[in-house]
């Protein structure tokens, strides 16, 4: 007769059998069983956020720097619906995490019991999966399912709600049964004769790009490295969206920097005159596609995705490969390598002329901007922070807005795993608590959060987190004291309203931190600025860096909306020719 | 609003609308339903018809059939999410006008009324091999099977003969021929 477990003594079995070393939560009333038995499981750390939310970003940043599942845990009623925003998030930008919700026990659901909510159905729309344990010897497999759920195929967040009941009750407990199928459904659907015709329609394209997503980093650094291999064996141009930033050199010159809406104007001009894409685990989102009729006419396109709910979503594609990247690409390098050893040769003349037209595009040098002896400009703050951080393999979070995508713009990543930015949801606040995971992940590591001074306001509270458990993220705030984003489109889009995006009565960054115990540094002068950021990477501590900017920069290049791809706004300097009119005025 | 500026892109396009009959292959588990019909009622699609019962005891698996109406873009999305979800295990999508599959959709027609009326009533649904399930002096119960056109215009012409209360199934489907859908 093997031992008896109790529920709660079961999810940290089976967190065991995961090989879980870190969990973000925030204890409460429906799961303080589990919080009970977390002193006899010395392998688990559990780190205490300030907010749910907090917990989520955090377990989404130590899951996109680490590669493995976060792993949440929060109560009943408000921790589960807390916890949300960062499901949602990680359901869209696909990353893996387990979130185990207490709930209420199970002859009071439906009851309207104290801190009882429909957990299951609030996170039905925002996880690949979720279920409600009814029976404590359900609970063991129901977890590995959903490590499993979690983390194969398009990874995504899962759910599991155990009423506090089931928390104490005993049963044996099973280990994980090894590759059990998800009624059959397997990832890899291509066969070599797709693999064939991608070969052909690369040796007799003279116009191709290879345009790559954050599918190339959830796919794990081989399928990073197997990119490189690809994209030097073929001398193609390489552009990539804001996800997929770091699977290929930024610094490389065959990289031609992100795409899409702030994208640089020779990767969205590429984009549009190309002859061949090849869609590398990307989704055509509609920050990239711009307007979706003119997108990229003259091109034959290739989708490779593992997700065949991605093909032909939001654009037709001639050739669609179903599969995990890094499977794909070897399988395309062998052929390539079996077939047109020579390929690099062969094609360097045919796409020469390509070549030289992008050269044209890029001495237009889209992401330059107006410098200032007086003001420190966003951008240049950006880049002296990439100067004196390029050396140390660092890890960069962000919040949502302009710093986002001029940190995306001009910090060059050189490896997968290093860029932690929410992209599909769009949440402020993201930024801090995930510096948080990426720390609790990477202790002796560099972890940059690249905020603004209204996102980081919305989870300031997790400071008290990092102090707590000595991790020494740089929140690295671009103070322009406005919402940027929200004031740029106002000035571009609506008459210069700027309706409600000024913060008045900021707190000061500085007393905050020091209110947190941890250090605050301002910067408000390009002179001192240098000098402040080494302060800051020399201190082995939390720090809030107040880097006051222009107040008023925007960020290009943009593409306006109703606009195809070959019609961006450039800076300051190319306004005054390519003012956005009528229709196009209406951006989100 | 003083000129819209505040939408990313607009869509010109007015794209035809379909009937599909979507037959999924679930386990049946709670929730299920919820899932498979969120995905409709996420993208605002209505559902004009649902059936759905356990077919297999022992694997516990159940059939939905839904019947509803959208773009081809906007179906076909939605039948692949479908195939994504964990307890899904397969999914078909026929077309009304599809030759190869049987629809078939269940009524009972309550008739409240003198006797000829109720015998005219009866005499009315003969195509559609009625049955008279209750009979009492005042009132009938007659059970059809019919497609869902057929059972619209009954539910129409049957009014004339004192029809009170109208129950119906919702389409369910099944392939012409020994093959059986994979």
């Amino acid at each position: 007769m093997s031992k008896l477990y109790s529920g709660a003594e079961i999810v940290f079995k089976c967190m065991e059998d995961q090989n879980v070393d870190h969990i973000f939560g925030y204890p409460g009333g429906a799961v303080l069983p589990i919080y009970d038995e977390l002193q006899n499981f010395k392998s688990i750390k559990h780190v205490l956020v300030r907010h749910e939310q907090g917990a989520g970003h955090a377990a989404e940043g130590y899951a996109r720097s680490s590669g493995k599942p976060g792993v949440i845990l929060v109560t009943s009623g408000p921790g589960a619906t807390n916890v949300v925003t960062a499901l949602t998030d990680a359901y869209m930008d696909s990353i893996p995490l387990v979130c185990i919700s207490g709930q209420v026990p199970t002859h009071l659901i439906g009851t309207d019991a104290f801190q009882e909510c429909d957990t299951t159905g609030i996170t039905r729309p925002c996880t690949k999966h979720n279920w409600l344990v009814k029976d404590i010897n359900d609970l063991a497999s129901t977890i590995h399912k959903a490590f499993e759920v979690a983390t194969t195929g398009r990874p995504g967040p899962v759910l599991v709600d155990i009423p506090k009941d089931i928390q104490f009750q005993k049963t044996r407990y099973n280990k994980p049964k090894k590759e059990k199928k998800l009624n059959g459904k397997s990832h890899n659907h291509f066969n070599q004769n797709s693999i064939d015709e991608l070969i052909e329609l690369m040796s007799k394209s003279s116009k191709p790009i290879f345009y790559t997503g954050g599918g190339v980093i959830n796919s794990g650094p081989k399928a990073s490295e197997l990119l490189r291999e690809l994209v030097y064996a073929t001398g193609f141009p390489i552009t990539s969206t804001l996800q997929g930033l770091g699977s290929f050199p930024g610094d490389d010159n065959q990289f031609l920097g992100m795409l899409g809406m702030h994208g640089t104007y020779e990767a969205n001009n590429a984009m549009h005159d190309c002859d061949l894409m090849i869609n590398i685990g990307a989704r055509f989102d509609d920050r990239i596609t711009g307007k979706i009729d003119e997108f990229s006419p003259k091109s034959k396109k290739v989708h490779i995705d593992i997700d065949p709910s991605s093909i032909n979503k939001n654009v037709k594609v001639d050739l669609a490969i179903v599969g995990d990247v890094k499977t794909v690409l070897s399988s395309t390098l062998k052929s390539l390598k079996q077939k047109k050893s020579k390929f690099l040769k062969s094609n360097k003349q045919k796409t020469s002329k390509w070549w030289e037209k992008i050269q044209k595009w890029r001495s237009v040098r889209s992401l330059d901007y107006i410098g200032s002896e007086e003001t420190i400009k966003p951008q240049y703050a950006i880049e002296r922070l990439y100067e004196l951080t390029k050396d140390k393999d660092s890890y960069i979070t962000t919040e949502v807005g302009q710093h986002q995508m001029w940190a995306a713009q001009h910090y060059k990543f050189n490896k997968p795993n290093r860029w932690m930015t929410s992209g599909g949801l769009g949440t402020m606040g993201y930024g801090l608590p995930a510096a948080v995971g990426v720390q609790v992940a990477h202790p002796k590591k560099l972890v940059i959060d690249i905020a603004g001074e209204a996102s980081v306001l919305m989870t300031i509270q997790e400071m008290s987190t990092a102090v707590q458990y000595n991790l020494p993220i740089k929140i690295f705030i671009l103070n322009n004291q406005y919402m940027g984003m929200v004031r740029q489109w106002q000035e571009l889009l609506h008459d210069k309203n700027y309706s409600e995006s000024y913060t008045a009565a900021l707190p000061d960054f500085v007393k905050l931190a020091e209110a947190y115990n941890c250090v605050g540094i301002r910067a408000k002068t390009p002179e001192e600025l240098d000098d402040k950021i080494i302060q800051m990477l020399n201190t082995d501590r939390p720090v809030i860096f107040d880097c006051m900017v222009d107040k008023v920069e925007n960020c290009f290049p943009m593409i306006p909306s109703g606009k195809p791809h070959n019609q961006m706004i450039l800076g300051p300097k190319d306004q005054e020719s390519k003012k956005i009119t009528g229709k196009g005025k209406s951006l989100v | 609003m003083p000129n819209s500026k505040s939408a990313y892109s607009f869509s010109n396009k007015k794209e035809k609308f379909d009937t599909h009959i979507i037959v999924v292959w679930v386990d049946n588990e709670a929730g299920v339903l919820a899932r498979v019909v969120g995905l409709f009622s996420g993208r605002g699609y209505n559902i004009e018809s649902l059936a759905v019962a356990q077919v297999d005891e022992k694997l516990k698996i159940s059939r939905i059939t839904i019947v509803t109406t959208g773009t081809p873009q906007v179906v076909n999305q939605i039948k692949l999410q479908l195939r994504k979800l964990v307890p899904v295990h397969k999914v078909a999508d026929f077309k009304r006008e599809d030759k190869a599959v049987i629809f078939k959709e269940m009524a009972l027609f309550k008739i409240v009324g003198p006797n000829n009326k109720l015998e005219s009533a009866l005499k009315a649904c003969k195509k559609y091999n009625p049955v008279l399930l209750d009979k009492t002096k005042k009132s009938n119960v007659i059970q059809i099977t019919a497609l869902r056109r057929e059972i619209d215009k009954m539910s129409k012409d049957l009014k004339k003969f004192g029809l009170v209360s109208v129950s119906r199934t919702g389409a369910v489907a099944m392939t012409r021929g020994a093959d059986i859908f994979k």
